[in-house]
């Protein structure tokens, strides 16, 4: 009993029961209301907003002015009249009618590449077991840290000619010899990827980040599910199809809107690869817009007519994330999983 | 319907063996459950008949096909999961036609086998539910309307039971039941819980570290425990079990604190300066003393209420005894020696080194003293 009158043990006595309100008071300060918090945090929100809105209203007020109201100093930050004209003149005369198909091929393209080949591979790496699983998966993992850009030359060599890797092998085990001397037939594989939409395409498939996203997600579904399915008779790749893909519905969803926002804004690679203006794409086309010493020719630079192309391009990456926006909502709503 | 053979099933993962060499006849129609703590392989064995794990050595028949390199879909076996494992994006109804809908049958036959397994479980009202807006027990029986509307050749029954609440797992123990009665399907049922074995097998095997130790009927291996392991996982409160030597006459126990407890009449498997397990069930013990009945004493320490009983915790010398008392004893003082009778026909003898029974001849069941 002397251990009760110890004064360190009697104040923790007494510090015991005070401690509990206090702790669910904070609790209940995430459902309730604490205005100062609010304040605040609304007050952050609202600056961050401000700030990222501030360019494209430039954007805006600059596409709807003449050019001697773009040029005046100081910039008039009023919109003014003129933007369906600035707006046509970008459209006619870059040629975004084109340049909008092609930029959809495009990212439908990688959308749907995209996921089919990240579902594929996460699938296969998460529900099967065989010895090279985890080396697999950490090649896959580390094209994640290998953007376009970093393995944009020799990328370029392959898209010049899709079957170089080939001819190369075919070259070192000799196989090209034993053609040359046995069969009198000399081997050159060729397949010019450049300027089309396979190459296009191809190189934007080919990274890890919907693979990393799939497994994850994949990882989360018990395997009672995937033995379940086997005990109805279902195969592998019905179980894939029929179970995982209705399941990774917002996944896919987020994906696709990240992949094509991603392809959207693609420059670097069509830069590269497309020579041809018939498979030109709008980044590109709008870096055309956008005046510099060699484009302007001396002449005023037209911002105006740029600002309107840009605001052309920002539509449907706009539009996509406001649709599928929706989806994630839905999937958030939608708990019985 | 089918009978399964297991003959000399091991299992390996790697270097480390789980199944040791298991040796199993199910009988057509037969309820068979496989009891054994966690661990001991009954999970890994169902899942080899099955199909869902690979069989490393031996061979498993199904209605005399050898199964082992069947796909699961091919072996005829149905099998409810422990987290029952239903399609969280399907219907109620999808759920249970999933498997008709991938052997391509139409959608109306799919619909009225549906429909017919639906309202033998009382699960017509949820048809267009999904599982999450279900209740426990109503996943429970999707999961086995999905297993059922296959009609399956054998039934099998992964620990199903086990994340419902006490109430609703007595409930559905007896919808099993009755389903197997209906069915008449070979059925294997894994649980690691005693009552649930008992009560729902026609014939129950007890695995021990990937090892079978005992198989017989639930009364069979309740009154003649095949070893001093089953002895103890069967029943509850389980059997006492106290060290133990024969006496030099041969017809004695003499347990650890010195006391003599004598052998029943022609007992004569054990050799006199053996080492024993001396094995008394809590429900053959008493405070009432019974002509024919042998005292021992023991230290009470407290007791715990039943309702139907009481049990009694204490202490014989360093070993701690159950006495399961049905009669309503005045309040025994705690910490005080009392005497405790039984019958020498109820006592259960084991080696103490390699766990195994003495004596071939069955005790006399509790009930019928």
């Amino acid at each position: 009993m002397t251990e009760a009158t110890d004064p360190r043990l009697q104040s923790a006595l007494t510090q015991a029961p005070a401690a509990k309100p206090r702790k669910r008071r904070r609790r209940e300060g995430l459902v309730e209301t604490t205005p100062l918090l609010d304040w605040t945090t609304h007050v952050i929100l609202i600056i961050g907003l401000l700030l990222l809105l501030l360019p494209i209203y430039i954007a805006f007020t600059a596409a709807s002015q003449s050019l001697p109201e773009v040029m005046a100093v100081p910039s008039q930050l009023t919109p003014s009249s003129h933007l369906w004209e600035n707006l046509e003149t970008a459209w006619t005369e870059r040629d975004f009618g084109q340049k909008f198909i092609n930029s959809l091929i495009l990212a439908a393209g990688v959308v749907t590449g995209k996921i089919l080949i990240a579902a594929i591979t996460a699938f296969g790496i998460v529900f099967f077991n065989y010895k090279l699983r985890m080396t697999i998966f950490w090649l896959v993992f580390i094209t994640l840290m290998l953007p376009l850009e970093v393995r944009i030359v020799p990328t370029y060599a392959v898209a010049a000619n899709a079957l170089s890797p080939f001819q190369q092998i075919a070259d070192w085990i000799g196989l090209s010899w034993l053609l040359q001397n046995v069969a009198g037939i000399e081997l050159d594989l060729q397949m010019n990827l450049l300027n089309s939409y396979t190459g296009l395409i191809l190189p934007l498939v080919a990274t890890a980040t919907g693979t990393f996203l799939y497994r994850q997600f994949f990882l989360t579904i018990p395997d009672e599910l995937f033995e379940a399915a086997k005990m109805d008779g279902a195969g592998s790749l019905r179980f894939l199809w029929q179970i995982l893909m209705p399941l990774s519905v917002t996944n896919i969803a987020a994906l696709a809107t990240i992949m094509f926002v991603y392809s959207w804004n693609q420059y670097l690679w069509p830069l590269l690869i497309i020579t041809d203006d018939a498979y030109g794409v709008v980044a590109v086309e709008l870096g055309r817009l956008v005046p510099n010493q060699n484009t302007t020719g001396g002449e005023v630079p037209r911002w105006n007519v740029a600002m309107a192309g840009t605001l052309i391009v920002m539509i449907p990456p706009v539009i996509v994330v406001i649709v599928m926006q929706r989806w994630f909502v839905r999937g958030l709503i939608n708990t019985d999983k | 319907m089918a009978q399964i053979d297991i003959r000399a099933v091991r299992k390996s993962y790697g270097q480390t063996e789980v199944v040791h060499g298991v040796d199993l006849h199910i009988q057509d129609g037969e309820f068979v459950v496989i009891l054994g703590p966690s661990g001991c392989g009954k999970s890994t064995l169902l899942r080899m008949i099955a199909g869902l794990e690979n069989i490393t050595d031996g061979e498993i028949a199904i209605d005399g096909t050898v199964v082992n390199e069947l796909e699961p879909r091919h072996r005829g076996c149905a099998m409810v999961f422990q987290n029952y494992a239903l399609y969280p994006h399907m219907t109620v109804a999808g759920n249970i036609g999933y498997a008709l809908k991938v052997e391509g049958l139409p959608k109306a036959d799919r619909d009225a086998r549906v429909l017919e397994v639906a309202r033998s479980l009382e699960l017509e009202p949820f048809l267009d539910r999904k599982p999450g807006q279900l209740s426990g027990g109503q996943r429970q029986r999707v999961a086995m309307g999905r297993a059922m509307i296959r009609e399956p050749k054998v039934f099998l029954f992964d620990e199903p039971l086990s994340i419902l609440d006490a109430k609703l797992r007595v409930a559905m123990r007896l919808e099993i039941r009755r389903l197997h009665q209906r069915l008449d399907a070979t059925s294997v049922f894994v649980t690691h819980d005693q009552i649930e074995a008992m009560t729902l097998a026609d014939r129950l095997v007890v695995m021990n570290q990937g090892n079978i130790d005992q198989v017989g009927t639930p009364t069979e291996i309740y009154d003649v425990p095949a070893s001093a392991y089953v002895a103890g996982f069967i029943g509850a409160p389980p059997m006492n079990l106290l060290a133990g030597e024969i006496a030099q006459d041969g017809g004695h126990v003499v347990l650890a604190d010195g006391q003599t407890a004598p052998l029943p009449a022609g007992w004569r498997r054990a050799e006199p300066g053996q080492k024993v397990q001396f094995g008394v069930r809590p429900e053959a013990l008493s405070f009432v003393p019974v002509a024919g009945a042998v005292a021992l004493t023991m230290v009470l320490d407290f007791q715990e209420e039943l309702g139907m009983g009481r049990l009694f915790h204490g202490r014989m010398g360093a070993e701690e005894l159950i006495v399961h008392a049905t009669e309503k004893t005045a309040p025994v003082p705690f910490g005080e020696t009392v005497q405790v009778y039984l019958m020498p026909e109820t006592v259960h003898l084991f080696d103490a080194q390699t766990g195994h029974r003495l004596g071939a001849e069955a005790p006399i069941p509790v009930a019928a003293q």
